[in-house]
């Protein structure tokens, strides 16, 4: 109880860090590595080369001031994800603010949470396919408006648009907001609140100077979710896209079906390293560690 | 106690037949000297290939008639090539196209197949062996089977220029694609490959968004538009790489797609809901949006098909009893039943003459001799495709494979054509 051998929490920590390094850590060294090899049509052989990086920015300075294929990937997908978030953020705060602050039982506030989740039981993919029956050409949508007379031509930039690509993404990815929002939410002293308004702060001002600072660790974590949700997606913006729209992952997965791995690899660096700079970013705004 | 029973009954009967099966066995080793393979133990399979042609009433009736057991593993175009670049260990035979050969062979992974353990292999139908049929040449732009089908020793790395005795795959399935279109909402004929760029289609025209075939057919609409006459569709110039994309680029900011697809099932969908009116297709798409009640035309077109085919190769760590039950799936494969099967399905086989002897009359006469059928015609699985009367679109094996124009290919600039195609998408 008392003389703990200072190695006991490394022991502990010790199966997860074995998961966590065949896992992860070496796939992430094997395709570091990898990036810099050489290949063909039907082989990859080790090499220490750079030419797959400047693949990627093959252009981009010979074809100013039009943007190069890679430049416009990452613009639509940074474009997608700031618009996911912004959308992700003010819907999931508002519905974790409504469930910890307006309902008051514990019983109705776990039964509403829960009541969030229910989507999740079925597979994303699916809940995804299932708006475009809805808003295709001839689907209800289409028909609902052209039926009420609101328009007289169906609206063809309901689906296969980014219209259609971020009501997915929202769809698919606000609860990644909701969940940890609601666990700050709950921490915050309601005494606080009830301080805040004593000393005449109108609902604004406590919202403003109460509440989000306090929910700042839950805004930071739904952040990273959803951001790197939407930075890796291909899927989603390939089938709501109608494949039309670019993305980095479905780059990466052309380039892996032609057997290009080094390329792929590189690409996928570059993609990690920029996402990895968002969270450093954001994690700067936020100490999540110091907050939780 | 009655459990009890069964299960000592049960494990009595076992061991009597497992001894009875090792007896005799053993006993035909005796007296024959056999091998007694295939009694003893059933052979597993690991078929590898993509789902359209694994079909599970083949492998039960390979099972009824070999006592060989077929593992399916299902995968994409695509993933058949990395598997077996990546993995040859994972499978036992695989079903792969011929456009990825030059990708496949250099690698070692496949070995040549001894034409003389196949029995059917002098009746292989030219169209795949030769690239002619009736002795009348056809178009072999790309990569034509006929120019990868022989290699010259069995653990080759090269292509064969003559016949040899080393095959590199034996054909399941084969077939011309073209455009698919909606004539009901088209309302008027549809000739040439250009339609597919023609502004009356705006917002209402697809192309697959697989880089090696829907470059393909690209090629065919430039040609048809009289931009551009290539020297060859199949292997393109960076020049004509980027000329084509260029076109497509346009096309594509003047909003002439609504949508791109990769697997089969979009393009049924697409068509069905009526999203798109003309699109690049393949054969059984075009079935399961008529299947629907949907009207859906397979639309020949004058300038020609772009053909594909896929065949049986076999993995170069394969040998002992799974490797002579490869060759005996094989010879089972070209004796008639399960081209039958696939002919059925609107795809074309590789014996012809086997697969005739498999098929009624009415059903020979409507799926390859492109005459209006005497009956109802129906799918393998008993639904209705097509009523009594009706004739196939394109008309019969002749006429559709002699028209054929290019096959599907991987071109030397593969990686550049890549990276134009990627541009392409995120335009």
């Amino acid at each position: 109880m008392i003389a703990q051998s200072r190695w006991t929490p490394y022991w502990q920590a010790a199966p997860m860090t074995l998961v966590f390094a065949v896992f992860f850590i070496v796939p992430l060294i094997a395709t570091f590595v990898v990036s810099f090899w050489e290949y063909n049509q039907y082989s990859i052989q080790p090499a220490m080369t750079g030419e797959n990086y400047t693949e990627i920015f093959d252009g981009c300075i010979a074809g100013l001031p039009e943007l190069c294929t890679i430049f416009k990937t990452y613009l639509s997908t940074l474009k997608f994800a700031a618009i996911v978030w912004a959308l992700t953020l003010v819907i999931g705060f508002t519905i974790a603010y409504f469930l910890v602050f307006h309902i008051r039982t514990l019983t109705m506030q776990i039964i509403l949470a829960l009541v969030c989740t229910i989507p999740f039981l079925t597979s994303n993919v699916i809940r995804m396919i299932s708006w475009i029956p809805l808003l295709g050409r001839n689907g209800l949508v289409n028909q609902a408006l052209l039926g009420l007379g609101i328009t007289d031509q169906p609206l063809d930039w309901l689906l296969y648009s980014n219209f259609s690509v971020v009501l997915a993404f929202v769809h698919l990815n606000t609860v990644f907001m909701i969940i940890p929002l609601l666990n700050s939410m709950f921490r915050i002293d309601k005494s606080l609140i009830e301080a805040a308004y004593d000393t005449g702060a109108s609902g604004w001002q406590t919202l403003v100077n109460v509440v989000i600072p306090l929910s700042k660790t839950g805004i930071a974590i739904g952040s990273i979710f959803v951001i790197t949700i939407v930075m890796g997606d291909y899927i989603t913006i390939g089938v709501m896209g109608g494949q039309q729209i670019a993305s980095v992952g479905k780059i990466i997965q052309v380039q892996t079906n032609f057997l290009q791995f080094p390329l792929a690899a590189a690409n996928a660096v570059l993609l990690l390293v920029t996402v990895l700079s968002m969270i450093l970013l954001l994690t700067r705004i936020v100490d999540i560690r110091k907050e939780l | 106690m009655s459990s009890k029973n069964n299960s000592g009954i049960s494990r009595r009967s076992v061991l009597k037949g497992s001894a009875a099966i090792a007896g005799a066995a053993a006993g035909s080793q005796l007296i024959t000297g056999f091998p007694a393979v295939i009694a003893s133990e059933p052979v597993t399979l690991r078929y590898l290939g993509t789902a359209v042609n694994q079909s599970a009433d083949i492998a039960k009736k390979v099972e009824e008639d070999l006592g060989i057991k077929i593992e399916y593993i299902p995968v994409t175009t695509d993933d058949v090539t990395k598997r077996i670049i990546t993995q040859p260990n994972s499978f036992d035979i695989v079903d792969s196209e011929y456009f990825s050969l030059p990708n496949l062979i250099p690698s070692g992974n496949l070995i040549g197949m001894d034409a003389n353990k196949i029995k059917y292999a002098d009746k292989l139908a030219t169209v795949m062996t030769k690239g002619e049929i009736n002795g009348k040449k056809i178009g072999l732009q790309g990569t034509a089977p006929a120019k990868v089908f022989y290699l010259e020793k069995q653990r080759g790395k090269t292509f064969a220029s003559e016949q040899t005795e080393w095959i590199t795959l034996i054909p399941t399935t084969y077939n011309a694609d073209t455009l698919g279109i909606r004539p009901d909402l088209i309302g008027r004929p549809i000739e040439t490959w250009a339609e597919l760029l023609n502004p009356e289609f705006k917002g209402k025209a697809s192309i697959l968004n697989i880089p090696s075939i829907g470059i393909m057919d690209a090629a065919m609409v430039v040609e048809s538009m009289g931009k551009y006459t290539y020297p060859d569709k199949g292997n393109m110039t960076k020049e004509e790489i980027d000329m084509t994309i260029a076109l497509l680029i346009e096309a594509k900011k003047a909003g002439q797609f609504r949508a791109f697809w990769s697997d089969f099932n979009e393009s049924v969908n697409l068509m069905a809901s009526g999203e798109v009116v003309i699109q690049s297709m393949w054969s059984p798409a075009v079935t399961a949006v008529r299947s629907k009640g949907i009207a859906c035309t397979y639309q020949p077109l004058k300038e020609g098909y772009r053909a594909w085919a896929s065949g049986f190769g076999l993995p170069k760590t394969l040998k002992g009893k799974k490797l002579d039950a490869a060759y005996e799936f094989i010879n089972w494969f070209l004796s008639g039943w399960a081209g039958a099967y696939l002919n059925r399905q609107g795809y074309y086989s590789a014996v012809l003459e086997t697969a005739k002897e498999n098929m009624e009359p009415y059903e020979w006469a409507f799926w390859m001799e492109g005459k209006p059928a005497e009956k109802d015609i129906h799918a393998p699985d008993g639904s209705l495709l097509e009523k009594a009367g009706a004739v196939r679109d394109g008309g019969s094996y002749e006429d559709r494979m002699g028209s054929v124009a290019c096959w599907n290919s991987v071109m030397d600039e593969n990686e550049y054509m890549i990276k134009k195609w990627n541009e392409f998408i995120a335009a």
